[in-house]
């Protein structure tokens, strides 16, 4: 605002403001979005449109059966309905851990807090991806292979939430809580009816980070679920992938990737200013 | 049980002597204590006990896999010392699997950075658009890279791709990206530095933000040109900014996986570490010994990197 109302309007800076401000942006744009149009306008194409030697943009006439292809060749709704419900209980579950344990780190006394706190610290630091084939070992012992609780559990410690919140929570006027200490609430009290509901944008940004990074998972799910029945749809998608690999199969394969993509694009679109802070935390403070 | 008179009797009798009222203070503040560290415990223990079981406990065990030649599956397993070690470090491995990590790392990190800095520069001009601009850009960091790599592959498809349309039309062929080694690598790179752009512009930006305005203005007046103040005056003032981003990329880049997998399912350039450990004992050979081998050297070079800014963070907060 500040400097475009600064300049004086001469047909120069426009011109300048178009060259280095309106033109980058559109490109970058662009950029973004034209492989993701691609994908859902290929995604409407029948498999003539996809498989020709004369590139044709838009579909002549949009049909949803690469939808319907993708869901008979493999269960996608079962791969859908199970992303669902990993991503709800283990962000639901998560967030629980990361506020009592955040809150337990700022409000409660304990030995040690400080080389507690610091162990957390260094686990966010570990890749999970190193931690994968011990972790494999131990579900597959346990009999989790092929089961909900073996995709859920190994992810629940939620190191980054924590981090997040204890941070939040340290920056809240300890008058809030003096009142209700004075009142003799409990810790539980005190947590839920004054600390969580002053807190609820941090809460937010943990949720959402947690949906989208359960959302996304890979890894993990792929080498523990070998039965369809059980796999989420990153894991259905790359069965799909496999299971054709022609060319015919592209517009089935953007059909895919719109279901697994578009969901949190949507999320993201509403609710991009929490997530975005949550992912760059740390950037500005250091 | 067989306690004698005496010694109950000699402890209450000692603390009485030298304060007035001692009995009743320690008590209660030992009890309130004592209950504190259990709700404490109830608190934070479940959280505790997952990150210590899922992710300490791993880092400790791949050690002791690293020893073994061990078929995944298998019953048994033999101990064969630093003998994967040995095999990693002596055979091809090494150079092939360290090398690809190198390039794709400075690769993906460098070309996400600059041009990530390039978008925020254009971003801070705070044209109108521009925060549904930065939002966009934002939007592929946190999109499922299975779903994305899909996308690419189907783009950089040699025959029915739009890019090989693209080069058809300058009169060139579409090279075979997934067939080639050396393109492979180079494709994966772009998608990468595709999906993270965003996330480094998004950070330089709030980092040109929070510059000091009086610098710039200060500069403009001496007449120093846009390139030159760009170069002696912005670069340097955002190089905390720079550091943070070299940082976190780095460590993010060295966790790719996504992305890798489904476009190169089998790898064939594209083995890095991570790449490369999970196929070690996932892939065809299930050589779970070996792959935990690559693990752990991944998670020393991990480690030595978080050991470098733990320093430097620690150093920047004296300083500032």
């Amino acid at each position: 605002m500040s400097t475009l109302t600064d300049r004086p309007l001469s047909r120069k800076n426009l011109a300048v403001t178009v060259a280095t401000g309106y033109i980058p942006l559109i490109i970058a744009t662009l950029i973004v979005f034209l492989p993701l149009a691609w994908m859902i306008i290929s995604s409407l194409k029948n498999p003539g449109e996809i498989v020709t030697t004369t590139l044709k943009i838009f579909p002549e006439h949009a049909s949803a059966d690469n939808y319907v292809k993708a869901a008979t060749k493999v269960p996608f709704v079962r791969f859908f309905a199970n992303s669902v419900l990993v991503t709800v209980v283990a962000a639901t579950i998560k967030c629980v851990l990361a506020v009592l344990t955040a809150y337990a780190l700022v409000f409660i006394a304990f030995p040690f807090k400080r080389v507690i706190f610091i162990l957390i610290l260094v686990a966010l630091m570990v890749p999970p991806q190193a931690a994968v084939l011990p972790n494999y070992v131990l579900i597959a012992q346990l009999g989790g292979l092929n089961t909900y609780w073996g995709i859920i559990l190994p992810g629940l410690g939620t190191a980054f939430g924590t981090f997040l919140l204890r941070q939040h929570f340290l920056t809240l006027p300890a008058s809030i809580l003096e009142a209700a200490e004075m009142d003799g609430a409990s810790h539980w009290r005190r947590l839920w009816q004054v600390v969580a509901p002053v807190s609820l944008p941090s809460i937010a940004t943990v949720a959402l980070v947690t949906i989208v990074t359960e959302w996304n998972d890979y890894l993990w799910p792929l080498i523990i679920t070998t039965k369809q029945e059980f796999m989420t749809l990153p894991v259905g998608l790359t069965l799909l992938s496999n299971s054709d690999s022609s060319a015919q199969a592209w517009g089935v394969l953007m059909a895919g990737s719109v279901i697994v993509i578009v969901p949190i694009l949507i999320v993201f679109a509403a609710l991009q200013r929490y997530i975005v802070a949550g992912l760059t935390q740390g950037s500005v403070t250091g | 049980m067989s306690i004698s008179p005496a010694t109950t009797a000699a402890p209450p009798a000692a603390p009485a002597g030298t304060h007035p009222t001692p009995a009743k203070r320690p008590r209660y503040w030992t009890a309130r204590k004592r209950r504190d560290a259990l709700i404490f415990l109830a608190f934070a223990l479940p959280n505790m006990a997952l990150i210590a079981v899922f992710t300490y406990r791993p880092l400790i065990q791949n050690m002791y896999f690293s020893t073994l030649d061990w078929t995944l599956g298998a019953a048994t397993a033999t101990n064969v010392g630093l003998g994967n070690y040995i095999e990693f470090f002596t055979s091809a491995d090494a150079p092939t699997v360290l090398g690809t990590t190198a390039i794709f790392t400075v690769a993906t990190v460098g070309g996400a950075m600059i041009l990530g800095l390039l978008v925020a520069l254009a971003l801070n001009q705070n044209l109108r658009g521009s925060t549904f601009a930065r939002a966009a850009v934002f939007s592929p960091y946190v999109l499922s890279g299975v779903g994305v790599g899909l996308v690419w592959l189907f783009i950089f498809d040699p025959t029915y791709g739009v890019l090989s349309w693209v080069l058809r039309g300058l009169g060139a062929s579409s090279p075979q990206w997934i067939n080639d080694p050396n393109l492979a690598l180079v494709m994966v790179i772009i998608v990468y530095v595709w999906k993270n752009l965003g996330y480094c512009a998004v950070v330089y930006l709030a980092g040109l933000q929070s510059m000091p305005k009086e610098v710039m203005e200060a500069a403009s007046l001496d007449g120093a040109s846009g390139l030159r103040r760009f170069f002696s005056i912005t670069v340097p003032l955002l190089s905390p900014t720079t550091f943070f981003l070299v940082i976190t990329s780095l460590l993010s880049s060295l966790q790719a996986f996504d992305i890798i997998r489904i476009m190169t399912p089998t790898g064939n350039g594209t083995n890095t570490l991570i790449f490369d450990s999970y196929l070690q004992a996932f892939g065809a050979y299930n050589r779970a010994g070996y792959s935990a081998t690559i693990s752990v050297v991944l998670f020393v070079i991990l480690l030595v990197m978080t050991v470098f800014q733990l320093r430097f963070v620690e150093r920047k907060v004296h300083y500032s």
